[in-house]
């Protein structure tokens, strides 16, 4: 479903703040795989899913999804194969809009948006079943301005939006990093409904290395703008953190020094 | 001249300044962009109006085509910003200067044209501000009733995502360059029709008509919206405000005339609304920011790791 073949990206090439995000990422996803990938700061996680996004073009390799290669596409074009959230809650959703706007220009990503009515009567309807599944009470408040939400409701507004339209591909770049736990923790299990529910092909980046075991079919780790460990099926049901430790220190030769992925454990 | 014989007048130009504020309301509130292209294009509309009513075009005709000049003013600015990368804020400023060379050709290198209101059929004109008010309003509602439509269709809906959050409108399949540009053609495009209408309420075009009209024009905003948001916080109320906001500006404009203002003056006046208008909230968070915030700052220092 996604296929990064060789991706190298330097931001601020040739001057003393030069600094190689991607060098040499491979990395191949099979229709269906839920990917978490977790990594220590400026490992290249972000970067890379910012790559595939289309945020920027990368200094060499290519990026395939569905077979069609997108690595000279425009941003607002690659997104009719993409689903996104966001870490900042507030970048996601439209502050000044009604959830039913949000929701009905998600549901028309990828289409050829014409000067007809922008929301259908039909659509409400829908949109308040599917709000309804998310349990937090917004079924009722289609016509409340999302700015008015909390962040976890935002982020679960962006997650519905960004599976509205089925995507080939889920894009979640720490998307619960901003909330508290508990409402992390709604929103992953959010999170995983809609993912099993639509059989989305995944790439969930984690700073939680719990999460990122316990969440989905397979498990990478980035080290300096590569993948230095990719475990999956059984061998990854059975990890524990220990030796995902062992792991990366085998692979990457350093220790992995990520407070926050360590401490949040 | 009494305050009361002046009222007529006030808010028929009121009306007329009402108008271009709708338009922009749409560059500065919708899509988040201070355009100072306005400046330039209410005049380029006032001047196209005016050459094409001497050419003997009906005025209505000119009036249409005035929009679609001051859209193309609009359309040149939007790229500046989008395909050149030019701030928003300097497009605006490349275009108002492009367009005092393009409107003084378009006056013919006269820096002047009459209309006169008794050879023409004229929509509307100052020596009968009754029916000004009347057809001023006309197409006022007009304007608002499209936009409103325009707003909720699917194209409008992502013209507003465009302003509100860009990063998300990309993420979901808008092209946001596309969108400013479209944006601010339509704005332009109104305020070129505002400008076509104060030509032919004045009976003439000038090149130095528009110059400050941004400021007017944010000037109503200001008022206006200090009132609608207040009654009920939705798009035509704004609108409607923005037009209030407008006449009320043009009724102490007279009024500060009546009481013996020098003219030369006026200019300053609306620079200095609009400065109160935008230093009042920031004024306002600062005072109350400083007192919550300083206890917590004070505690926090040195122990904020993650900044």
């Amino acid at each position: 479903m996604l296929k990064i073949t060789n991706l190298q990206k330097t931001f601020n090439p040739g001057t003393v703040n030069a600094k190689t995000a991607l060098c040499g990422l491979n990395l191949t996803l099979a229709d269906g795989d839920f990917v978490t990938v977790i990594g220590g700061n400026g490992a290249g996680k972000s970067t890379m899913l910012n790559a595939v996004a289309g945020v920027w073009k990368p200094d060499f390799g290519t990026i395939e999804i569905d077979g069609v290669d997108v690595t000279n596409m425009p941003e607002h074009k690659r997104a009719q194969f993409l689903g996104r959230v966001f870490q900042d809650p507030m970048k996601g959703t439209a502050p000044d809009m009604e959830i039913a706007e949000n929701l009905s220009i998600a549901a028309r990503r990828g289409t050829k948006r014409k000067l007809i009515w922008g929301i259908k009567k039909h659509e409400r309807a829908g949109y308040r079943d599917l709000l309804a599944q998310l349990g937090l009470g917004l079924e009722d408040r289609l016509s409340t301005k999302v700015g008015l939400l909390s962040g976890g409701q935002r982020q679960a507004v962006t997650l519905l939006m960004a599976t509205l339209r089925k995507p080939k591909l889920l894009l979640l770049d720490e998307h619960t990093a901003a909330l508290d736990p508990k409402t992390a923790a709604k929103v992953l299990e959010i999170t995983d409904k809609l993912v099993t529910e639509n059989h989305l092909t995944t790439l969930m980046i984690t700073h939680n290395m719990h999460d990122a075991i316990t969440h989905g079919n397979r498990l990478i780790m980035m080290h300096e703008g590569r993948v230095v460990v990719d475990v999956s099926g059984e061998e990854k049901k059975n990890l524990t953190i220990e030796q995902l430790l062992n792991l990366f220190e085998a692979n990457s030769g350093t220790m992995f020094a990520s407070d926050k992925a360590l401490l949040s454990k | 001249m009494s305050f009361l014989n002046a009222l007529p007048g006030a808010v028929a130009q009121g009306l007329i300044w009402g108008l271009m504020a709708i338009g922009v309301y749409i560059s500065y509130k919708i899509l988040d962009i201070a355009d100072l292209t306005v400046d330039g294009s209410i005049c380029t509309g006032g001047c196209v109006c005016a050459v094409l009513i001497a050419a003997g075009v009906p005025p209505w005709l000119s009036v249409i085509a005035a929009f679609i000049a001051g859209a193309l003013t609009g359309v040149l600015t939007g790229l500046f910003h989008t395909a050149l990368g030019i701030p928003s804020i300097l497009a605006g400023i490349l275009t108002q200067l492009i367009l005092y060379s393009v409107n003084l050709s378009i006056l013919g290198g006269k820096s002047l044209i009459a209309i006169d209101p008794r050879a023409n059929q004229l929509l509307l004109h100052m020596g009968d501000n009754i029916r000004s008010i009347i057809v001023a309003g006309l197409l006022i509602a007009a304007v608002i009733i499209g936009l409103w439509l325009f707003f909720y269709t699917e194209v409008g809906l992502t013209l507003k995502s465009t302003g509100d959050n860009p990063d998300m409108s990309r993420a979901q399949g808008i092209n946001v360059k596309f969108n400013k540009v479209l944006g601010l053609a339509i704005s332009n495009g109104i305020v070129a029709f505002a400008g076509a209408l104060l030509a032919q309420y004045k009976g003439s075009a000038n090149i130095n008509d528009g110059r400050g009209a941004i400021v007017i024009g944010l000037a109503a905003i200001f008022i206006g919206l200090s009132v609608s948001m207040k009654i009920k916080p939705n798009f035509v109320v704004s609108l409607i405000g923005v037009i209030g906001g407008g006449i009320v500006y043009y009724v102490i404009y007279n009024f500060v005339i009546l009481l013996g203002l020098k003219t030369d003056f006026l200019k300053m006046l609306s620079a200095i609304i609009v400065a109160v208008f935008l230093a009042v909230p920031y004024l306002k968070g600062e005072y109350f920011d400083k007192k919550k915030a300083l206890p917590e700052a004070a505690l926090s220092e040195g122990g904020d790791t993650d900044a």
